[in-house]
């Protein structure tokens, strides 16, 4: 830690507030008050205009050194986007099932009494027939229940095909889910493709081909499309 | 020897040489778009300013993948604080000020941190020592060789003056010290910039 007066004048040397104020005189960076103050010091004491010219070295000679550090890689661009777009599909995500809730209390809400008597006979059938179906299923051998597949399950929301490479890990692609908020909901087919789900709303085309083309560049995929 | 004078008189949004007039939205402008989920004005933001923070933080964190990481955390910083921007100080303040506590952080954390913040004042690195470095160097680069070898809150106010040309309220917001001891602290930095010129041959006749 630098130990330094906050406000106090050293007295080994001149400290005058001129002084103080030179090197952003220099800099261009004074308020006009202070500058034209500096200005008349430095017309009035040769002592000082002498110092005045020691602050432009040192002015140069800082945007020089400075100027040879080079710029950040492309990457850091590349990787503040993707987290970008990680939290965009994070908040359309979360805001989905509000959006859905609203839609539900409006359109309960224009309906009459006698009609919301109806459509409740016909969700408490359609539940009914949902469970008869499962019973089916579970109560089938395990080799008959259907595999998946691509196009065997439809689902609502934004989904990508996904081939995760060979040498992949799982918690590789435990990572990669992660990254992108997103869900395994089907796979594999047999060509080793999963269906990952990335948002429960339907994003747009241009976002979506953004995030499919930058799964791409995942090392841990080997193969991603946008499942329209 | 021509008459000291300084580079930018205007430092008005208006007048900003570099931009133009009325060709680039302004940063408080990209700022607010930013607020409203605009993907295309985060990145104008970050090309216009990711270079010179990176710089910045480079030269206080001295690592250049962890300087790339710091800017990294510092525009998504941006992107999620964006609504919370008040206007108070200019955006490129606002970005060092979260560089700069972004950067410290790090420094924090870094097991070496000790060295960095006690030593350097008196311990030049191996590659900084004016004294090994500079024998056989011009006068430009000797001055290079010894702002290089400051501590860091030397380097740091003389770049944020000097190469990032922030006037004394800015610096101050950014460093979070009173402006009287921004002069007092950029005062002493040229002393011990002095100093060090001295140690490594070049008496430039003051302090």
């Amino acid at each position: 830690m630098t130990t330094e007066p906050q406000d106090i004048a050293p007295q080994d040397f001149a400290f005058t507030e001129i002084e103080a104020l030179l090197p952003w005189y220099g800099a261009g960076t004074l308020r006009r008050r202070e500058r034209q103050r500096v200005a008349a010091a430095l017309r009035d004491d040769p002592a000082l205009a002498r110092r005045a010219d020691l602050v432009r070295e040192e002015h140069a000679e800082t945007i020089r050194l400075n100027e040879t550090l080079g710029a950040p890689s492309p990457r850091v661009a590349a990787r503040l986007m993707a987290a970008i777009d990680t939290e965009m599909l994070a908040a359309q995500r979360a805001a989905a099932p509000g959006a859905v809730a609203r839609w539900l209390t409006g359109a309960f809400a224009s309906l009459s009494p006698r009609t919301l008597a109806v459509a409740a006979s016909f969700a408490t059938l359609a539940i009914a027939l949902q469970a008869f179906m499962l019973l089916d299923v579970f109560t089938k051998p395990s080799g008959s229940v259907p595999s998946a597949g691509p196009g065997a399950t439809r689902l609502h929301g934004t989904t990508a095909m996904v081939r995760f490479a060979r040498q992949a890990s799982a918690a590789e692609i435990t990572n990669f889910l992660h990254t992108y908020q997103a869900t395994l909901v089907d796979g594999p087919t047999p060509g080793g493709l999963y269906r990952v789900k990335l948002a429960m709303s339907s994003l747009a085309k241009e976002e979506l081909g953004r995030v499919v083309q930058r799964m791409r560049q995942d090392r841990v995929v080997e193969f991603a499309e946008a499942d329209e | 020897m021509r008459a000291f004078e300084p580079l930018f008189i205007c430092r008005d949004k208006l007048c900003n040489p570099t931009l133009g007039a009325m060709q680039a939205p302004a940063d408080e402008t990209l700022i607010g778009q930013i607020a409203r989920g605009d993907r295309l004005a985060m990145q104008v933001l970050f090309s216009r300013h990711h270079v010179r923070i990176y710089r910045f933080v480079l030269r206080v964190v001295r690592d250049e993948m962890a300087a790339e990481d710091v800017i990294g955390e510092v525009f998504l910083d941006v992107w999620r604080q964006a609504s919370r921007f008040e206007g108070r100080s200019a955006v490129s303040t606002w970005l060092m000020a979260i560089a700069r506590f972004k950067a410290l952080s790090f420094l924090r954390k870094r097991r070496d941190d000790a060295l960095d913040e006690q030593a350097a004042e008196s311990i030049e690195e191996p590659s900084d020592d004016p004294e090994l470095t500079v024998a056989k160097q011009d006068k430009g680069e000797k001055l290079r060789a010894c702002l290089a070898g400051l501590s860091r809150e030397h380097r740091e106010i003389i770049d944020l003056v000097y190469y990032h040309e922030k006037s004394v309220e800015e610096v101050a917001l950014i460093v979070g010290i009173p402006e009287n001891t921004v002069k007092t602290r950029m005062f002493y930095a040229r002393k011990k910039l002095g100093e060090l010129c001295r140690m490594a041959g070049l008496d430039r006749g003051w302090p």
